[in-house]
């Protein structure tokens, strides 16, 4: 697991209060939404205000959402590529 | 309009909900009370919990076992009176303002800010589309969802409401009281309230919520009978007010077995309680709660379930006590309320 996928999970956990949540209990390729993490559109929303906060990512296509935050495996490969900070 | 019953109670408070039976209070030696820690888990999904400042917690919890009690899914009407609403996500998020120097803000502390999401979270659990209200009416933001209740009962078709108050405290934002005096400046024990002689109370968070239905069933404890707010009264009216408001419901002055008085130690205006102790009510069993649990803008509901409480049980529990006067199998109780001399409310229960 990366350095980012990591940092990823703890930001996720912190930020969403998913105060009972490991990091070792989220697997890279879980779904967040739905059946896997549960996670539901707050919880979108704080994401994008993550993106933008900690990576300097701004999404101007609100469709690209569902594929971004697809996985914690989906969003660091957008954060790799996309990244500003 | 259809007689009102309590059919389900439930509080949560700087004390244990079972201090009426066990008679043991939690002694706090700091002027703002926080509320117990209970295990809301027990009854909100962790998925929920996570998102919920004290406030919501709080008031699902009371109101998810107050309809249990009642044997009740889904009420006709959710009300809830709040005074300072949810305090604890506004001080959040404006602390987030101030860090990120209005910048980008995280968006739940925001939508979770306002006074009715209490009421809006617990519809959304119980997934109840009726009548859903929040009274924001200072000290008496209680007594003014209960005139909601009134109202909404003489429709025959309303047969359960939720009714309920609740308010937290937040770290920075409840402090501000103490600027303009309304929490004492010297720490006290919460049981040496009365007798504090200083001016300013203690302030806590609280929720009581409660099933009102129009039949009566087991778990009944008693019949809500009226409610009354008067903003402003000269005190030397306030005695013919509480006698208008007794001969609205036929009751006389000797009708009345007990008195729940909001007495919160402060020096500049106690004395309304005062005089009403010592004139008035000086031969009725005299009942005191904010030593117990402080003071906020919907404490009143606490008075309210304790005085379900007390003619469920027929009894007058010792430490909520301020006099020696004995009352075996309360009748009729009246909770009279101000807060700095403002928003006096009156409630009226009556054993069923």
């Amino acid at each position: 697991m990366s350095d980012l996928h990591t940092e990823l999970k703890k930001s996720i956990i912190e930020q969403l209060n998913l105060e009972d949540m490991e990091v070792s209990e989220i697997e890279n390729d879980e779904h967040l939404f739905g059946d896997g993490l549960g996670l539901d559109s707050i919880d979108a929303l704080e994401l994008i205000v993550l993106l933008e906060k900690d990576y300097g990512i701004k999404l101007t296509d609100p469709n690209q959402g569902k594929e971004i935050f697809n996985s914690i495996n989906t969003m660091a490969d957008f954060i790799e590529k996309n990244r500003t900070r | 309009m259809s007689k009102i019953y309590i059919n389900g109670i439930s509080s949560v408070s700087p004390q244990s909900e079972d201090i009426y039976e066990n008679e043991i209070p939690q002694t706090y030696n700091e002027n703002i009370l926080p509320a117990i820690n209970i295990d809301y888990k027990s009854l909100i999904k962790p998925m929920m919990l996570r998102r919920m400042s004290k406030a919501v917690k709080m008031g699902l919890y009371c109101s998810k076992k107050a309809l249990q009690e009642a044997g009740i899914a889904d009420p006709g009407a959710i009300l809830v009176g709040t005074g300072q609403g949810c305090m604890q996500d506004t001080e959040k998020f404006m602390s987030n303002m101030l860090e990120s120097e209005e910048g980008l803000l995280s968006p739940t502390s925001f939508i979770q800010s306002t006074h009715n999401t209490v009421a809006g979270q617990i519809a959304l659990d119980l997934k109840c589309k009726g009548h859903n209200m929040t009274f924001t009416q200072n000290s008496a933001s209680f007594e003014t969802a209960l005139l909601d209740t009134v109202l909404l009962f003489e429709d025959e078709q309303v047969q359960n409401i939720l009714v309920g108050g609740v308010d937290e405290t937040s770290e920075e934002f409840t402090g501000f009281q103490k600027l303009d005096g309304q929490i004492k400046e010297a720490s006290i024990n919460n049981l040496d309230l009365f007798a504090s002689g200083t001016s300013g109370t203690i302030i806590s968070e609280s929720a009581a919520f409660f099933t009102l239905s129009s039949e009566k069933n087991d778990s009944t404890y008693a019949e809500f009978k009226d409610v009354q707010i008067i903003n402003k009264v000269e005190k030397s009216d306030l005695i013919s007010k509480i006698e208008e408001f007794l001969s609205r419901n036929k009751l006389r002055l000797a009708d009345i077995d007990a008195v729940i008085l909001g007495r919160n130690g402060d020096s500049r205006f106690d004395h309304y309680y005062e005089d009403l102790q010592q004139g008035l009510f000086a031969e009725k069993c005299q009942v005191g709660f904010k030593h117990l649990v402080g003071d906020n803008n919907s404490v009143s509901s606490y008075a309210f379930w304790l005085a379900s409480k007390i003619l469920k049980e027929k009894r007058i529990s010792q430490i909520f006590k301020l006099n020696a006067v004995n009352c075996n199998a309360p009748r009729n109780i009246l909770i009279y309320n101000q807060y700095l001399g403002r928003n006096h409310g009156l409630i009226l229960l009556q054993s069923h």
